[in-house]
């Protein structure tokens, strides 16, 4: 029954990407078009463009691991500092009044037009790369956490209070497990967001990275090689929501039964 | 058997050079709280005294609205009184007090939904730092009490709604506390359910010997579990009279319930509320009657 359901799952998910494969394939197979070559052809470059030998030279290596780190780090930053600054924003309601309308405003102004000012002041390296992916991820991460830690139920409070919950209890046990519903949705659209930014702030000035291959493959009208590394950003995608998913499932288990439950279905 | 006091005269037995009189755990005096919101002032709590010796069952009646549970709250140390005090053990309440256990009417909010049973008894005993060892011991004990022996990795939202309580209950006596404050814990939970649990208070408090306040909207329910019951008047809650609950401390639902002296209590203290409803307060001068 489960090894069943198991593989149900496994066909409806990988349906529609077979289907779409199988169409841009036989769509494209007699492409005469510069830009729009065969699917065949795409494929083909991949592994020489990205998985040559050796490795340690590889682009993938060279340009895909520059550009994760970045990510990683720029990403945990964002969620670590959105976290704790939501549960101080959440946790009063003076400081709630007094930050939203700002937070509001920031969050509003698209990281992407942020880059040249940034590069002013953080350079062209690494470090302005990371800052415009925190900058990005951290809102939809402090927004959420707010909404979270203001939701808590005033009951469950109380009890925590009656039981002398200490401080770092009452953080870690109480209010950022019970706002961890919210966290991670705000987490998940912070990963959409990382990967975006993550590309872009590689096309203004950079020296390695996915974004910049890609576009200097653009540039040099390496069209094939091009589609190979779009193809690559998009593999990498699912791999990190597939991450993603890993690790929230155990982390909200406890709320898919709450939900079951307080909907009556128990 | 009505004893007319006065909030005044319920005087402490704290002291008394015979020995054999009890403590008193708790004690309430000029209690007073008034809710200050959107320019408007409202009394909720006028003047409340009594004492509550060790080991005393409580239980506090009143009609809807007279602050029963915002009486709670302050006895609890979850909401500064306006003026007055309240006195645990010699010590006034700032803050809710590490002897003190509290049950809320709303089960299924007051237990953590990402906790287990276990570890939802077990998480009050951590912030205590007591030993793994005694920690585990005592969660085993506690549901073994209530009857959920078999649950201890159940999440709460996987039990009914008496079950949940009775998780709440084991947390609270788990935590060894002094007193036990329990508001409204039964209200909503169904009847059936509702006896046994009031059946699972008075032998866990005869068995622990721990000091508990029952808040409760329901006359029978008060006669049955208390030693003593105090009515509260309508708003502003001023304590309107105190009646000694003179059954025997073998109690049972179907012998206690038609017991004649029940009967009389449960008059008694319906017709109290109903002059409480009708806005009745308690005179200075003749406090109960």
């Amino acid at each position: 029954m489960s090894v069943r359901h198991a593989l149900r799952t496994v066909v409806l998910a990988l349906t529609l990407p077979v289907v779409l494969v199988a169409a841009w394939w036989f769509a494209t197979a007699d492409s005469t078009s510069f830009y729009f070559p065969p699917l065949a052809e795409i494929v083909e470059t991949f592994q020489p463009t990205w998985l040559e030998d050796p490795v340690a030279s590889s682009r993938i290596v060279t340009e895909a691991l520059p550009s994760l780190g970045r990510l990683t780090v720029g990403y945990l930053l964002a969620l670590v500092a959105g976290v704790a600054l939501g549960v101080a924003i959440g946790s009063s309601a003076k400081l709630r009044a007094f930050t939203e309308p700002v937070l509001e405003f920031f969050r509003a102004v698209p990281p992407p037009v942020l880059i040249p000012i940034l590069m002013l002041f953080a350079g062209i390296g690494t470090q302005m790369k990371i800052l415009v992916i925190m900058w990005g991820c951290i809102w939809p991460i402090l927004l959420n956490t707010v909404e979270g830690v203001r939701g808590l139920d005033e009951v469950l409070r109380d009890t925590a209070r009656c039981y002398r919950m200490r401080r770092t209890s009452m953080l870690f046990h109480m209010i950022i497990r019970g706002a961890s519903p919210q966290i991670v949705t705000g987490a998940r659209q912070a990963l959409s967001i990382a990967i975006i930014l993550m590309v872009i702030s590689e096309m203004f000035a950079a020296n390695n990275g996915l974004g910049f291959t890609i576009v200097q493959f653009q540039r040099s009208f390496a069209i094939p090689e091009m589609w190979s590394g779009i193809i690559l950003l998009g593999l990498l995608g699912v791999a990190l929501s597939l991450i993603f998913r890993a690790v929230e499932w155990p982390v909200l288990a406890w709320y898919r039964g709450y939900r079951q439950a307080q909907r009556g279905g128990n | 058997m009505t004893v007319p006091t006065s909030h005044r005269s319920l005087g402490r037995a704290a002291g008394d050079d015979d020995g054999t009189t009890r403590s008193t755990m708790l004690d309430v005096q000029g209690l007073q709280k008034t809710y200050y919101g959107s320019g408007q002032a409202v009394e909720a709590i006028r003047d409340l005294t009594f004492t509550v010796d060790a080991g005393e069952l409580v239980c506090v009646v009143g009609p809807s609205g007279a602050g029963k549970t915002t009486l709670l709250r302050c006895v609890a140390g979850l909401l500064p009184p306006t003026a007055g005090e309240v006195v645990l053990e010699d010590t006034v309440i700032s803050e809710p007090p590490a002897g003190m256990a509290v049950v809320f009417q709303e089960y299924g909010r007051s237990l953590f939904p990402w906790m287990t049973v276990a570890q939802n008894v077990e998480r009050p005993l951590k912030e205590k730092r007591l030993p793994k060892a005694r920690r585990r011991e005592l969660v085993g004990e506690a549901l073994e009490a209530v009857g959920l022996a078999d649950v201890p990795t159940s999440y709460p939202w996987q039990l009914s709604g008496g079950m949940q309580q009775r998780v709440a209950i084991a947390r609270a006596i788990a935590y060894e506390p002094h007193i036990l404050l329990m508001d409204e814990p039964f209200a909503a939970v169904d009847a059936q359910t509702r006896a046994d649990l009031e059946d699972l208070v008075r032998a866990l408090w005869q068995r622990l010997g721990v000091t508990v306040l029952f808040v409760t909207h329901d006359i029978d329910e008060s006669v049955y579990l208390g030693q003593r019951v105090l009515v509260l008047s309508g708003r502003p809650t001023e304590i309107l009279a105190n009646v000694d609950v003179d059954l025997p401390a073998d109690r049972d639902q179907l012998t206690t319930r038609s017991a004649p002296e029940f009967t009389r209590l449960r008059g008694e203290i319906y017709e109290l509320v109903q002059r409480a409803k009708r806005g009745e307060r308690p005179s200075p001068a003749d406090p109960s009657h």
